[in-house]
């Protein structure tokens, strides 16, 4: 396959960057997207040029590293990862715009890698249990019901990517802190610090210049998890809930 | 040359007394939105059901409209009812547009750079919520201008409402700028009224058709009743 690429160059946080196009030949439909920039990267090198920056680690699907908006959509034109994508899903000849993830609250480091510390610092403020650590418990002492179980697993997917801040149309954090939020309230370890948790972890997401959630849907369209829209609902009620009943 | 992986750190969340929590969080903001529009939502049903007695004659309607000047008496002093709730639907406006635009330019602050490839975003109801926000926002001026104060209005007989009723759906400006204000209400509660679900914690997965469902019943018959009136009008119907 040849393709044209039009990819997102900015060498510091702070000066301008532009698309600038390239051309990559012999790639194999069984690539995958990030070995695709590999190939335009080991093209680059060897022309004297600087290789184009992106984030990757697993390159499985597990990690949430990759960050690549591939032609308007966060991770492509399939429900994975960037790492995940293959050259199959696009044709040959075809020019396929390639950006890093757009929000305020995700500055631009360099080319296609943005830092997405914001997400950390969320999750410190909250999104965590509280537990004697040492030796490990007893599997048994704490019974979860199998219900709340696939509950807490459905949330305990996401991978922090951030695609869900990349497709909403305001950089909304929502559907990545309604995650984490589901994930531990769901379970009776994260019980105890249920009110203070949403509290604490929306209190960050704010501070963070997230914007505000308009339902557009966009995020659960975009999540290689498959992290539901209504658990943005489920959010909402946990944190009316917490300002009713907490009084700090 | 090293790759920058930090770039500067961000503030911290400052604490809060509990009403400073609330309001100054997205999340509180969007829930006075969603009960300020449930408010408005359901003064529309009630207007929409007393537009419809236009339906049976003069008599009936201004007797309507006077007892609206007197609803509550005679527990009540006469107007103090119309005023109470000219009060909670001013207070519903006011909070729903301040929190609105807050929520708006802070939405637009943190997608400061778009992207260079784009392509169509959700549906038009929920693309157009900020401006058609705007135009019933001017609208409610205009129709309060038209029909309450009666300052631009062609007949503006006081006590008379039947009348400047079908003065104003005479015109061609009145027709077009009713209609089009009817049309943005029928797509702002099709989000709306979903959207606040949503933000008051209804939403589930189970329960996401009906509250769609139930969203577009709304807007449909909310608009409908509405724009009965000046189609009722412009065919003769009414006269």
């Amino acid at each position: 396959m040849k393709l044209n690429l039009r990819v997102w160059r900015q060498q510091h946080p702070e000066t301008p960057g532009a698309m600038v196009t390239y051309e990559v030949d012999g790639i194999s439909r069984d690539m995958s997207f990030l070995e695709m920039l590999d190939t335009l990267n080991e093209d680059l090198i060897l022309r004297g040029e600087e290789p184009v920056a992106f984030d990757h680690d697993c390159r499985e699907g597990i990690c949430g590293a990759c960050s690549l908006v591939i032609n308007g959509d966060a991770h492509g034109p399939e429900r994975t990862t960037a790492c995940q994508l293959h050259m199959r899903s696009f044709r040959d000849g075809d020019t396929i715009d390639v950006e890093p993830w757009r929000a305020a609250a995700f500055p631009v480091v360099r080319d296609l890698v943005v830092d997405r510390s914001a997400f950390d610092r969320i999750i410190q403020a909250g999104g965590y249990v509280t537990v004697a650590t040492g030796s490990a418990p007893e599997a048994h002492a704490t019974a979860v019901p199998k219900a709340d179980a696939d509950r807490a697993f459905e949330h305990a997917e996401c991978i922090g990517c951030g695609a869900c801040v990349a497709a909403c149309p305001n950089g909304s954090a929502m559907l990545f802190t309604s995650a984490k939020v589901n994930h531990l309230g769901a379970l009776p370890q994260g019980s105890p610090e249920r009110e203070t948790r949403v509290l604490d972890m929306v209190a960050q997401m704010d501070a963070e210049g997230f914007g505000g959630c308009t339902l557009t849907g966009e995020c659960a369209t975009a999540c290689p998890k498959g992290i539901p829209l209504p658990s943005i609902a489920a959010m909402n009620k946990e944190w009316l809930r917490a300002n009713r009943t907490v009084r700090r | 040359m090293a790759l920058a992986t930090r770039t500067a750190p961000r503030p911290s969340p400052t604490p809060r007394t509990p009403v400073g929590r609330f309001w100054g969080s997205t999340l509180g903001m969007k829930a006075v939105m969603a009960v300020s529009g449930l408010i408005m939502l359901g003064y529309l049903v009630v207007h929409m059901l007393g537009n419809l007695k236009i339906f049976f004659g003069p008599d009936e309607f201004n007797a309507y409209g006077r007892w609206l000047r007197h609803m509550g008496e005679p527990f009540l002093h006469s107007h103090w009812g119309l005023w109470g709730a000219r009060i909670v639907l001013l207070a519903a406006v006011l909070a729903h547009a301040v929190s609105a635009y807050r929520l708006s330019r802070r939405d637009l602050r943190a997608r400061p750079v778009g992207y260079a490839h784009r392509r169509r975003r959700a549906s038009y109801a929920t693309r157009t919520m900020r401006w058609g926000g705007v135009i019933l926002g001017l609208f409610i001026v205009w129709h309060l201008l038209d029909l309450t104060t009666l300052t631009v209005n062609e007949n503006a007989q006081e006590g008379r409402p039947y009348e400047n009723v079908v003065a104003t759906f005479s015109t061609w400006y009145g027709n077009t700028v009713y209609l089009t204000a009817m049309l943005a209400l029928g797509l702002h509660i099709r989000h709306g009224f979903w959207s606040a679900a949503q933000t008051l914690g209804a939403g589930t997965v189970r329960r996401d058709r009906t509250l769609k469902a139930l969203a577009n019943l709304l807007a449909l018959v909310i608009t409908a009743g509405f724009v009965s009136v000046p189609l009722a009008v412009m065919t003769g119907l009414v006269n």
